[in-house]
């Protein structure tokens, strides 16, 4: 007999722990899953929420949603089957955000084409105005005008001014 | 009544008629009498307010006489309804809001027509355009939405009450900010186009619409801001900011005038960017107006819009006009827009403003596009989508963080150029406190790398301690020298400091609120929320604390019934507060309403909602949601608010400067010391 004998009844025990220990991990992963689902979906009354923040008071579609959706993660549907499933019974607008498939995937490029048009843009700009030659007014360099001094006060004044 | 609110407005659009008409005729003319005729213009201006004002009086005072012969009061009020909110019907629905839309703008016009004599020309000019504005208003209000329509047939004993929602004391307030802060940007706008229609030479205007722009601008911010407390006070969903389209689209508007806040001085101080000024006020006009559009056409499904009707047509009609007008003058008049300086480096305070309007223009781009979407996506494709908050938290968060960066380094820039050592040393400071602020944060339990959304929330907070350091080191800075000459102790320098430049000093003082602000905001992925059927006696954990059900009881009043939760708050064993969640069951309108009751901390706050009973069980459900740092988003806003009045306010003390008996001949500008000017 080896020194690390361990008895049945303690193995059966121990079994018995790591089968609850993954029940219980499967059902937190399942409440994970439908957290996580029930925020990509619309409650479809009309109230413009998201499906598990939707609080009005006997909500008839987001009680049966909610339900749907904990069904459907309990018959151990994949995340796509789950949402697909949604969208055939509710329509494309029960997602929260454009799928990023064909045109909807205007809807996630333009903000950022917009960024970086809008930076290019900038560049070009300043660039440009650095190289921009302002017309110069011909004064006599030694005659200035007391107007053009108030205007360099001004401009000094404006430009450093506390 | 009816006859004398329906006569009145007919008048109001005479008078307002008369006023563009008249004072168009004037300008155009030039001739000997055209003072006499724009004289006249100008007094039937101030007499439309008269007019409107008197019809707003109808309104409200046949609000409380119960007045149900008027449609608008029998379906938006009831006898029992809170005089307060009576009151509040007047903005309350389509035809009424768009009353006192109307009434703001004759305001607005009655004071810009009483201050004539300071630039009669200018004022003129933007008279006559507000007097356009007023037309279309006041067109819809006689032919389209009139407040004065009269029931036919035998009235109702009662009228159907005002939309729960509506019945809050914030209600009262919230909407009356947002339409001044919408309405004011017209006069922006008036002279903007005034200055471009007659070629006004130099930066005169801007100075003379400065504060118009602030204080409207000031009223947009309390008014998205009180909406966001609403939202957060009454919907009791636990948040403040859906990213519905309505929400949107008070801060499309916002973004292009703040935006607009930042270059003006460009212009001001640099004689840079004038066409983009103008294109800046017109949009924040033109978004104001599709905002109302968005509002009320019923174009795009909003939990905030107001019924849908036709007068979406007549919007797009005026948005069309206004691009055509402005449009019209620009191309013709462009050319006295020419820039009179010259960038001269990438690292000046010029091209961090340049970044700065980039990026509020980009967000609300960003915001335009998601508003739209769904629309442009059942146009191209007859497919309806959602585009909900996940999208713009994915799209526009970056967009902010970056904002708050420029937030922290703009006002660290000189005009025209900043060497980089004096970055540097004006950078070091604020940079390593925030560096230390985000290890702290790391050390105290956040882990960036396992969600995004812990990401953005620690650069939200290193940068907000970027913003707060860079604030506190320009006052220190400039207290200092303050002290050194006039020998005051340092806490009376800052505040001899803000006289002298309130502008200045006003404005970092804002930008410190909006670093609070976005504190507030990076508690959003720490939010937990928990829920439960409790009966007498049982108890519902969330974070530290225990709620324990101590008991359920009811209360009737005329106007609602309501069934009130009796919850214990328990910290550590303690009871520290007792907490009253309501379910509210309005009479007249039949509607169901609940009003969450809220612990409120600097930390966090405890929000509870009382969602009504399950049907199956008969068990009350209370939900609790543990929202942290939310209260700094509304002292934000408080020192905003305070940030936006010192800027108002006059210098006490300008610096002149005093001129040398005698000049050299080769007189150079000195550049400028880092961090001066605005």
């Amino acid at each position: 007999m080896s020194a690390f004998h361990i008895p049945a009844t303690r193995v059966r025990l121990l079994a018995v722990m790591l089968l609850g220990l993954l029940i219980l991990l499967g059902a937190g992963g399942d409440s994970a899953r439908v957290d996580r689902l029930g925020h990509q979906m619309m409650c479809v009354c009309g109230c413009n929420q998201i499906l598990l923040e939707c609080n009005h008071v006997g909500c008839s579609y987001s009680t049966r949603m909610r339900d749907e959706l904990v069904a459907a993660v309990d018959r151990g549907e994949t995340d796509n089957a789950v949402l697909q499933a949604f969208i055939q019974n509710y329509g494309t607008t029960v997602l929260t955000v454009p799928t990023n498939r064909g045109f909807n995937r205007i809807a996630w490029i333009m903000p950022y084409l917009a960024l970086v048009l809008g930076i290019t843009l900038v560049v070009f700009i300043v660039g440009m105005w650095r190289k921009r030659q302002l017309p110069v007014h011909a004064t006599a360099a030694s005659a200035i005008h007391s107007e053009e001094l108030d205007r360099f006060r001004e401009q000094a004044r404006k430009e450093t001014s506390l | 009544m009816a006859e004398l609110g329906s006569f009145v407005l007919l008048l109001a659009l005479a008078l307002s008629g008369y006023s563009f008409v008249a004072g168009l005729a004037a300008l155009i003319r030039k001739q000997p009498g055209s003072e006499r005729l724009s004289e006249t213009a100008r007094r039937a201006g101030i007499a439309s307010f008269g007019a409107v004002f008197l019809g707003a009086v109808v309104l409200v005072t046949a609000a409380f006489r119960n007045d149900f012969s008027i449609a608008y009061i029998l379906h938006h009020s009831n006898r029992d309804l809170p005089l307060p909110y009576k009151f509040a019907t007047l903005w309350s629905g389509q035809e009424g809001s768009l009353l006192f839309w109307s009434l703001l703008l004759s305001s607005y016009g009655l004071v810009l027509r009483l201050r004539h004599k300071t630039d009669e020309r200018l004022f003129a000019h933007a008279s006559v355009v507000i007097a356009g504005v007023q037309i279309f208003f006041l067109l819809l209000l006689n032919f389209a939405a009139r407040p004065f329509a009269v029931m036919q047939g035998t009235l109702p004993p009662d009228g159907n009450g005002l939309n729960p929602l509506l019945q809050y004391p914030e209600m009262v307030i919230h909407p009356p900010m947002l339409y001044l802060g919408y309405v004011g940007f017209t006069v922006p706008f008036a002279f903007a186009l005034g200055a471009l229609a007659m070629k006004y030479p130099g930066e005169r205007w801007i100075h003379i619409t400065r504060r118009w722009t602030m204080v409207t601008w000031g009223f947009l911010t309390c008014g998205i801001f009180l909406g966001a407390h609403w939202a957060y006070s009454v919907l009791g969903w636990g948040g403040y900011w859906a990213w519905d389209p309505v929400e949107n689209a008070s801060l499309m508007p916002w973004l292009t005038g703040t935006a607009f806040l930042h270059s003006v001085m460009m212009q001001e101080k640099r004689g840079m960017l004038k066409t983009w000024n103008l294109w800046l006020v017109f949009s924040t006009f033109w978004l104001a107006i599709l905002g109302t559009f968005l509002t009320r056409s019923g174009i795009i499904s909003s939990v905030h819009a107001f019924a849908q009707s036709s007068i979406g047509d007549w919007f797009e009609w005026f948005l069309a006009i206004n691009l055509a007008v402005f449009i019209f003058f620009f191309l013709k008049n462009r050319s006295h827009l020419s820039s009179e300086h010259k960038l001269e480096s990438l690292i000046s305070r010029e091209s961090s403003f340049l970044f700065n309007n980039l990026l509020f223009v980009l967000a609300c781009f960003t915001v335009l596009w998601g508003t739209w979407f769904p629309k442009l996506s059942e146009w191209v494709e007859d497919r309806k989508v959602t585009v909900g908050a996940p999208f713009y938290n994915k799209v526009a968060i970056p967009v902010a963080l970056l904002l708050l960066l420029l937030t922290a380094v703009g006002p660290l820039l000189a005009w025209r150029k900043t060497s980089l050592e004096s970055l540097k040393r004006n950078f070091l400071w604020p940079a390593l406190g925030a560096i230390s602020i985000g290890i702290a944060i790391v050390v105290f339990g956040v882990r960036p790398w396992k969600d995004v959304s812990y990401f953005y929330a620690l650069v939200a907070a290193m940068l907000a301690a970027l913003v707060t350091f860079t604030v506190i080191s320009e006052f220190v800075r400039g207290g200092r020298v303050i002290s050194r000459h006039t020998g005051q102790n340092i806490a009376a320098s800052v505040v001899h400091l803000c006289h002298r430049n309130t502008r200045r000093y006003g404005g970092y003082i804002a930008h410190f609120g909006v670093a609070l602000v976005f504190i507030g905001i990076l508690g959003t992925p720490f939010n937990r929320e928990a829920e439960k059927e409790m009966a007498f006696g049982d108890k519902l954990a969330i974070g530290p604390y225990t709620l324990l059900c101590r008991s359920y009881t009811q209360e009737e009043n005329p106007n609602y019934r309501t069934d009130l939760a009796i919850i214990q708050v328990f910290r550590r064993g303690q009871q520290i507060d007792t907490l009253y969640p309501e379910g509210r069951f309005y009479t007249a309108s039949q509607q169901q309403q609940h009003i969450p009751a809220i612990r409120s901390t600097l930390k966090e706050d405890l929000y509870v909602v009382y969602e009504g009973q399950n049907p199956e069980t008969g068990r009350p459900i209370i939900k609790a949601h543990l929202n942290p740092l939310v209260s700094w988003i509304w002292i934000g806003l408080i020192v905003i608010v305070f940030g936006t009045i010192v800027a108002l306010m006059p210098n006490a003390a300008p610096v002149r400067a005093t001129a040398p008996a005698s000049v050299a001949a080769d007189v150079h500008v000195r550049p400028a010391p880092v961090g001066a000017g605005d």
